[in-house]
């Protein structure tokens, strides 16, 4: 369990990451925390010839907030994500999904950004990202470039990121308003694990915190990338979001749905637990924004 | 690549080849054996060190990456040879270890939520050890100890 032999550069800034990655003639890898390079490395299912420490470069490491939307350096650690004030202020599902990442030992490695570029089906923040509808930011020698997180996930572990591209930072939109509300739910084998099947809702109540006006509500380790519910999500637009309401429009989501078989569970119970997962993340959603009518 | 960092308060300079694990680099360059080597991949988190105030899984970082870091291992913990740290003489009161070799990792991942959290839930404790695993013990008296540990540390300062 030992990686083959590879060379390591640390850039200070960004400039010197593109140009390191414009050079075609050597197989070079972006490493940020490594929570899964390093093992994919030891296990020779990578054998990058260059890793690029992005680590030390300091204007990737920040979380900055302007005026609609969150922006997340690529270096930003998982573990100060969960910490931060001002994630748990204006993005309350990323907060709820954070614990649900690996194990603190790897949170205190692994980043934001590396999980996105990772894009394993399964993977919380890949969920979140797509939920929130996040932007991701990249850069190469031939400048920048602004891409959806639904156009960027090509494929389970396939993204649309060039070879010669770093990933500078992700945007998430500001969802915390006293009408809205979060819900995330999962299940695996046990806790830490990654995910089987897991959902995400974020959604938006009238002033008086009865009808439903937006809802983003979607299932990550039933397909190859995480899907919206767009069924789902319109038949509860305007709803008052009762139980029955969303018992019934779950259902559209599972029809949706095609699920691998796989050594942790069959396609077949994925689709069933998916349709029980959303149902709980939008109960969830629903009850926190009505919890916190008086809070405001 | 010549690295140079802090382990248990002593500053080492060493070259080492980039793909040497940071465990690798700690039992075999500096013979500090406490620190266990188990799956080598992230899963059992035997290999746990504390690397700039966070614990983190050593077999999941290149020692280059730890350049200019300050690491505690196992052996860094207590207060000088022949001493045991509040959590060690907790594990060993409660009886929370059976061949030992998890407890390494264990204890780091322990020391580091007694450093954030003096007064642990059940529920903190089994949250801060979900990515270390034991095939002994069955876990409750590991969480017995790190209960323990914490209510010694809270008296002892009051």
């Amino acid at each position: 369990m030992k990686s083959a032999p590879f060379e390591y550069v640390r850039p200070q800034n960004l400039h010197d990451v593109c140009q390191l990655l414009s050079d075609s003639a050597i197989d070079s890898r972006v490493i940020a925390g490594g929570q899964t390079l390093v093992p994919l490395m030891a296990m020779r299912l990578a054998r990058p010839e260059r890793l690029v420490d992005i680590t030390h470069v300091d204007e990737l490491a920040d979380i900055v907030e302007t005026e609609d939307t969150i922006r997340i350096g690529a270096c930003v650690r998982q573990r100060s994500a969960e910490r931060s004030p001002v994630i748990h202020q204006h993005l309350p599902l990323l907060s709820k999904a954070l614990p649900n990442v690996g194990h603190q030992q790897t949170r205190n490695r692994g980043t934001i950004g590396g999980s996105i570029c990772n894009a394993d089906p399964t993977a919380e923040i890949v969920l979140t990202a797509v939920t929130l509808g996040a932007t991701l930011n990249l850069q190469s020698i031939n400048g920048p470039r602004s891409v959806c997180v639904t156009d960027f996930l090509v494929d389970a572990m396939e993204t649309s990121i060039a070879d010669n591209e770093c990933l500078v930072s992700i945007d998430f939109p500001k969802t915390r308003t006293k009408n809205s509300g979060c819900g995330f739910v999962e299940v695996n084998a046990r806790a830490s694990d990654y995910a089987i099947v897991a959902a995400a809702v974020s959604l938006t109540l009238d002033e008086r915190h009865e009808k439903c006006t937006h809802i983003s509500a979607c299932i990550g380790g039933a397909s190859s990338v995480p899907v919206m519910t767009a069924e789902t999500q319109n038949s509860l637009l305007g709803s008052e979001l009762t139980d029955q309401e969303i018992e019934a429009a779950v259902s559209h989501a599972a029809r949706q749905l095609t699920p691998m078989d796989d050594v942790h569970a069959s396609g077949m119970y994925r689709k069933r637990v998916a349709a029980e997962l959303l149902a709980r993340a939008i109960r969830e959603a629903r009850d926190d924004c009505r919890s916190d009518r008086h809070a405001h | 690549m010549r690295i140079e960092l802090t382990v248990n308060g002593k500053r080492v300079a060493h070259d080492v080849e980039p793909r040497l694990s940071l465990v690798d680099f700690l039992r075999d360059e500096l013979d500090l054996t406490g620190t266990h080597v188990g799956c080598e991949h992230g899963v059992c988190g035997a290999c746990s060190v504390i690397v700039d105030g966070d614990a983190v899984r050593s077999c999941l970082m290149f020692a280059v990456q730890a350049d200019g870091a300050e690491v505690t291992t196992i052996e860094g913990v207590g207060n000088g040879p022949g001493t045991l740290s509040a959590l060690q003489d907790a594990f060993w009161e409660t009886h929370a270890l059976q061949c030992g070799y998890c407890t390494p990792g264990m204890i780091i991942a322990a020391e580091s939520l007694l450093a954030q959290n003096d007064n642990p839930s059940d529920q903190d404790i089994r949250e801060a050890i979900e990515g270390n695993l034991c095939r002994c013990t069955g876990y409750v008296q590991i969480v017995e100890a790190i209960a323990l540990a914490a209510r010694n540390i809270r008296e002892a300062r009051s």
